[in-house]
């Protein structure tokens, strides 16, 4: 039995979020995974950026720090890097990820924290009412875009992959089950992951009739550690694949900066006076 | 008595800045006074380089005014620079390079550097020892010091690196004894019964500071003139269980600053312009979520890349304005290498204190100059840490943002038991809860605003100096310049007119009550505000703070090199 429930992880605070909105599932499928890994919450820091999805972190019992946006990762890694031993979530949406912190990922993947990234991708900016985002579909109508929009949505998965972020996967925020065990298995990935999850917008974008027939789960048997593979199924237009796409185990940032920690202090940890003999 | 201004200038990349270097740690290491200026040229290799000395017997305020020598390795070291040489200063030249032109203003020694390290050492680059060699004997440089530090510096490259080296010192010496004649009186003595103090750069002693001030993360980015700061504490911060970050931007940085602070460590970045003006929505975020931050802005001329190499004092009105809404932070400016230290002491303090950031300003000037400073004595120096909420306090429900008596709120640190709380950019309640209310917002941008006002209180924010009683004429500059204007203010005492001086070190907020009291104790009546920017943005400051009926007298001048003492003084001779 978990020590906590995933009901009791949630706060009484009442999310902002329209009703209907894909990131009631996200919410819940996160407590599922911690009451599953029965991660202490004082131990826990959530941190977001801006938008919709970017209210989360005080409707989840555990600390947490609503930042600015497109910054979520810089602080994330600070939070990580000023305590190893905190739990450190990140959260957001396409907007905050993808647009104007879309420079933090490769930095984030290259560093490899230990640090779950949950980016709540709905393909619109429903906080500004509906203007279309870098994941929105060619042509899409809005009224920042009256004629279309005329740039190629971006692909997450592929662009991650390409990054060599250490764990890549997508779920879909109405496929609840496979949404927490995705989540359970980024929890249990020593390193940074970058978990992409369809939440529909159901006032500015509402996908919910159009995206399960196009849904597919990654195949029995498939290898997540081989990058080739991970390209072919992110790229592939036929059907959008749910899943661990890639995955490679490789030292944590937090452990390599401390791990210089211990190679000096192996010589004793000077005093103040012992370096400024460097200056005589 | 030993007060002599060298200047050596040459090619970049050619050893100038090296043999400027081993020239001034030997003559603090015979435990003279020392005081460095120099300017890098912004490319890597090529350009005209140059580093200017003060050695004393005495305590070195100030780069000083005029050459007592300049050592020209090229012709566009003596164009550029000979006119800043005294009369009856020396000229020390390569005549392997070129011939000054004909004039008894100065004395000249012809010394062909360049054809004896080619002739007699076989390296051309071997120049620079050569010259050192010349210089010790011209001028009673400790020659066995200059030999130590070669040994230090070369001994690792193999023993014939290191004997050629040494070779070409001694050639150096032997060319002066045997075909100089001295004609001039410039002779360093060392002090006797005296301790060598340590020599430190501006960056250098700051980021000491730092360490004795409890640094536990640093992020930065490189920028020109603050990556001394990171490749420092890059290799120092391991060793004390700290670490650093070098970023993909400035914005990251300090998002990893206010990450790690949040988690509960001393953090801290430095910068230059360019990087503060990117920091700006973050700084805001500090503010609005009370996060502890320190922020160093090492100055260089603006705007936008500027002069990268150059100093300049412009970054005042970004660093206690930058950003949107009301944003309260706290600026501190450092005066002195020594004050670097000290100086962020204070700034790490404040921050932890105030759960606030901290914008620290340096300059180029200061960044990159060393100077001879006492051992730092920590004894009587507090170091602060934040204040977390007690057994009794989480015993209640636990207000982040309390609005207590200092209006500081107790914080709490993520792995405490009872504390949780959501930290936000979002305006809030004293509980953490989001809120848009009029009457809220003007509660805690109040409650932002007055928890700062307490700094202004605190000890060592400020000094004055020159006369004591009476003094129509008072000087208030800031930053780096303390040491100039110190020196034309004993200048002007000497020379019999009152004048005082105040430098304040605390900003923003601005001691008020202090400056008042400075104000009516002395009488001033007019005040020069010396500043390195074109429209006196400390000065405005002053004004919108103060009024006293004080003729306000701005001196200002765009960057590019620091003031001299003689500006300042010229300055107040012509007001009194």
């Amino acid at each position: 039995m978990p020590k906590i429930s995933a009901q009791d992880y949630k706060t009484k605070i009442e999310p902002v979020w329209c009703p209907g909105c894909g990131d009631f599932g996200v919410l819940q499928a996160i407590c599922n995974a911690l009451s599953a890994k029965d991660v202490d919450p004082k131990n826990l820091v959530f941190a977001s950026g801006i938008g919709c999805s970017g209210r989360l972190p005080p409707y989840v019992k555990s600390y947490g720090f609503h930042t600015v946006h497109g910054r979520v990762l810089p602080i994330a890694t600070g939070i990580k890097v000023g305590n190893p031993n905190l739990t450190v979530i990140a959260v957001g949406g396409d907007g905050d990820a993808y647009a104007i912190g879309g420079g933090h990922i490769p930095h984030t993947a290259r560093r490899n924290p230990d640090i779950k990234y949950i980016v709540m991708d709905n393909g619109t900016y429903g906080l500004t009412k509906g203007q279309s985002s870098p994941t929105s579909p060619m042509g899409m109508k809005t009224h920042a875009s009256p004629y279309g929009t005329t740039e190629v949505p971006l692909n997450p998965i592929a662009m991650a992959i390409a990054y060599d972020c250490s764990f890549v996967a997508r779920a879909y925020s109405g496929k609840a089950k496979e949404l927490s065990e995705i989540i359970m298995k980024a929890m249990d990935h020593r390193g940074f992951a970058l978990v992409n999850v369809i939440s529909p917008c159901i006032t500015f974008y509402n996908t919910y009739k159009e995206l399960p027939p196009q849904l597919a789960s990654m195949p029995e048997g498939y290898d997540p550690t081989n990058r080739v593979k991970a390209f072919e199924f992110a790229l592939d237009a036929s059907k959008i694949y749910l899943g661990v796409f890639y995955q490679k185990e490789r030292p944590t940032y937090e452990s390599q900066l401390y791990g210089l920690t211990q190679k000096t202090e192996g010589h004793g940890i000077p005093r103040l006076e012992e370096i400024l003999l460097e200056f005589t | 008595m030993t007060d002599q201004i060298f200047r050596f200038g040459g090619e970049g990349g050619e050893g100038v800045m090296s043999c400027g270097e081993l020239f001034t740690i030997a003559c603090a290491r015979s435990a003279l006074e020392i005081y460095t200026f120099l300017t890098y040229p912004a490319e890597i290799k090529g350009g005209h380089a140059w580093y200017q000395v003060r050695v004393s017997d005495q305590l070195l305020l100030s780069q000083g005014d005029k050459l007592d020598v300049l050592i020209a390795f090229n012709r566009e070291a003596y164009d550029r620079h000979y006119k800043m040489v005294r009369d009856g200063g020396v000229l020390v030249f390569d005549n392997t390079d070129f011939l000054p032109d004909e004039d008894a203003r100065t004395i000249k020694y012809p010394i062909p550097f360049t054809k004896i390290a080619m002739e007699e050492i076989g390296v051309r680059l071997t120049k620079n020892l050569v010259a050192l060699g010349a210089l010790s004997a011209l001028f009673n440089v400790p020659r066995e010091k200059l030999e130590g530090l070669t040994r230090e510096k070369f001994g690792r490259k193999g023993e014939q690196v290191l004997q050629k080296n040494l070779d070409a010192i001694a050639a150096g010496a032997r060319y002066v004894e045997q075909h100089v004649k001295k004609q001039d009186t410039v002779r360093i003595e060392p002090p006797t019964g005296r301790q060598p103090k340590l020599v430190l750069s501006g960056n250098e002693s700051l980021s000491l500071g730092a360490l004795a001030a409890g640094l536990k993360v640093y992020a930065g980015y490189p920028i020109t003139p603050a990556s001394s700061i990171l490749e420092w504490l890059a290799k120092e911060l391991p060793k004390v269980g700290g670490c650093i970050v070098q970023t993909e931007d400035e914005i990251a940085a300090l998002g990893v600053v206010l990450g790690a602070s949040f988690a509960g460590k001393k953090a801290m970045t430095a910068t230059s312009g360019p990087g503060l003006s990117l920091m700006v929505e973050m700084m805001g975020l500090a503010t609005m979520a009370e996060l502890p931050a320190v922020i160093v802005d090492a100055q260089r001329a603006g705007p936008s890349t500027g002069m990268p190499t150059k100093t300049e004092q412009a970054d005042l009105n970004l660093a206690v304005f930058g950003g949107h809404g009301d944003s309260p932070r706290i600026v501190l400016a450092l005066s002195s290498v020594e004050d670097c230290f000290y100086g962020m002491i204070r700034a790490f303090n404040f921050a932890e204190h105030y759960q606030c950031p901290v914008v620290v300003l340096t300059d180029q000037y200061l960044a990159q100059r060393k100077a001879t400073v006492p051992k730092p004595d920590l004894t009587g120096v507090t170091i602060e840490s934040r204040r977390v909420p007690t057994t009794a306090e989480l015993a209640q429900p636990y207000w982040r943002f309390k609005i207590t008596e200092e209006y500081v709120s107790p914080m709490g640190v993520p792995g405490m038991a009872d504390a949780f709380y959501a930290c936000t950019g979002l305006e809030h309640t004293e509980q953490g809860a989001l809120n848009y209310e009029q009457e809220n917002h003007t509660k805690m941008v109040d409650k932002r605003y007055r928890k700062l006002l307490g700094a202004t209180e605190q000890p060592g924010i400020y000094r004055t100096y020159g006369t004591e009683g009476p003094a129509p004429i008072g000087v208030m500059g800031w930053g780096s310049s303390e040491g100039v204007i110190r020196e034309a203010v004993a200048q002007a005492n000497a020379a019999g007119i009152k004048v005082t001086a105040f430098h304040p070190k605390l900003i923003h907020p601005l001691p008020e009550r202090a400056i008042h009291e400075w104000v009516t104790q002395h009488g001033v009546k007019k005040l020069i505000i010396p500043e390195l920017n074109y429209n006196g943005q400390f000065a405005t400051l002053l004004k919108r703070h103060l009024n006293h009926g004080l003729e306000h007298i701005q001196l200002n001048r765009c960057g590019g090199v620091p003031f001299r003492p003689q500006e300042i003084l010229q300055q107040i001779e012509k007001v009194a």
